[in-house]
């Protein structure tokens, strides 16, 4: 037991002030996100920011809230090469909605 | 938060540290409780959940000639008279939010050994959650009432009703299990079970405040999951 005090100081590492501040950027960020909707923007430029706002939020929330900012490269690439996998689906669901659509619409207006 | 200590190991930084640590015929993850590393195991199966799930809803929505009904008009909501759009939401938002905040605080005083702080920050995080459910059955009832079904719906595309009840009731069920525990582990910290060591009764193992940082990782996860559905589900 006489680790113990070393332990202590060792791992009360952050300060309350980068919590604080990670908080209020989410709030931040979340507002604007809803902002998004309020001003009712429209095509692209909607698309994009809900995009923006979300990685950053997630960012955030990830490396900060998660600690995984402060972890050994080890877990971080374990858990983040994965989701690689992930884009590779969705790549290929849009082809397949996409080309979906296409058929649905071709053969309403053609016949079968 | 990993402050490996390892004797006779020399830690390396960056990917140099991840090529040494990888094969270093010892443990991979250094300094990283089993049960963490567990936890995020978990997490990452639990994304690939959520993936396929918002995946499936995008297939589904763009797929369908029939127009998708639009969710700042659906989920809108009378304040003093006037509808205003997402606003339950954006509350929901705003409250899941806090209780993360509060749980990366209260992880923070865990690791400190402050008993008390952490426990409130529990509670309050765990009060949180349970705010959130409950505007969740509100939206919901509200939705069934105006005669939202899975296949069903006044606003548009049929499959809108599948894909919300599907998503957010998943991601509903996360943040239930998620209170349930917060209020275990709120006990748990008062109790000052973190603090003697005393033996849980879901693991068995020895009571520590990196409990609290693996719980912590669950519910920070439910608060990115709530991001994704948010901005996906609802402003797209």
């Amino acid at each position: 037991m006489t680790e113990t005090n070393n332990n202590k100081e060792q791992a009360s590492t952050h300060k309350i002030g980068i919590y604080l501040w990670i908080w209020g950027l989410l709030f931040v960020l979340s507002f604007f996100s809803y902002m998004v909707d309020w001003y009712q923007f429209q095509g692209i430029l909607r698309w994009s920011l809900i995009l923006f706002f979300m990685f950053l939020k997630a960012g955030l929330i990830m490396a900060f809230f998660m600690h995984l900012f402060w972890e050994r490269y080890a877990l971080v690439n374990v858990l983040l090469w994965p989701m690689t996998a992930i884009a590779c689906f969705i790549f290929l669901m849009v082809a397949e909605f996409e080309y979906l659509l296409f058929s649905r619409l071709f053969y309403f207006v053609v016949g079968g | 938060m990993s402050d490996p200590n390892i004797q006779g190991y020399e830690l390396k930084p960056g990917f140099r540290g991840m090529a040494k640590d990888t094969g270093s015929d010892q443990t991979m993850f250094k300094g990283v409780h089993w049960g963490k590393a567990m936890m995020w195991i978990f997490l990452l199966s639990d994304t690939f959940v959520f993936s396929c799930f918002l995946i499936s809803y995008m297939k589904g929505r763009g797929s369908t000639p029939e127009e998708w009904p639009n969710p700042s008009e659906v989920f809108a909501l009378d304040a003093f008279g006037v509808p205003v759009p997402l606003l339950l939401i954006a509350i929901m938002t705003f409250v899941l939010i806090t209780s993360s905040g509060t749980m990366a605080i209260a992880v923070k005083y865990g690791y400190e050994k402050n008993r008390k702080m952490c426990g409130w920050l529990v509670l309050a995080t765990a009060i949180g959650g349970l705010t959130f459910v409950g505007m969740q059955a509100f939206e919901w009832s509200k939705l069934i009432h105006e005669g939202v079904r899975p296949w069903e719906n006044p606003f548009g595309a049929p499959q809108f009703g599948s894909f919300f009840f599907m998503i957010t009731g998943f991601h509903g069920t996360h943040v239930s299990i998620g209170v349930i525990f917060l209020f275990i582990y709120a006990y748990k910290v008062f109790a000052g079970h973190y603090d003697t060591g005393k033996r849980g009764w879901f693991t068995s193992m020895k009571g520590d405040y990196v409990e609290i940082e693996i719980l912590g990782l669950y519910w920070h996860f439910v608060d990115l999951v709530w991001v994704f559905i948010f901005a996906f589900f609802y402003l797209w």
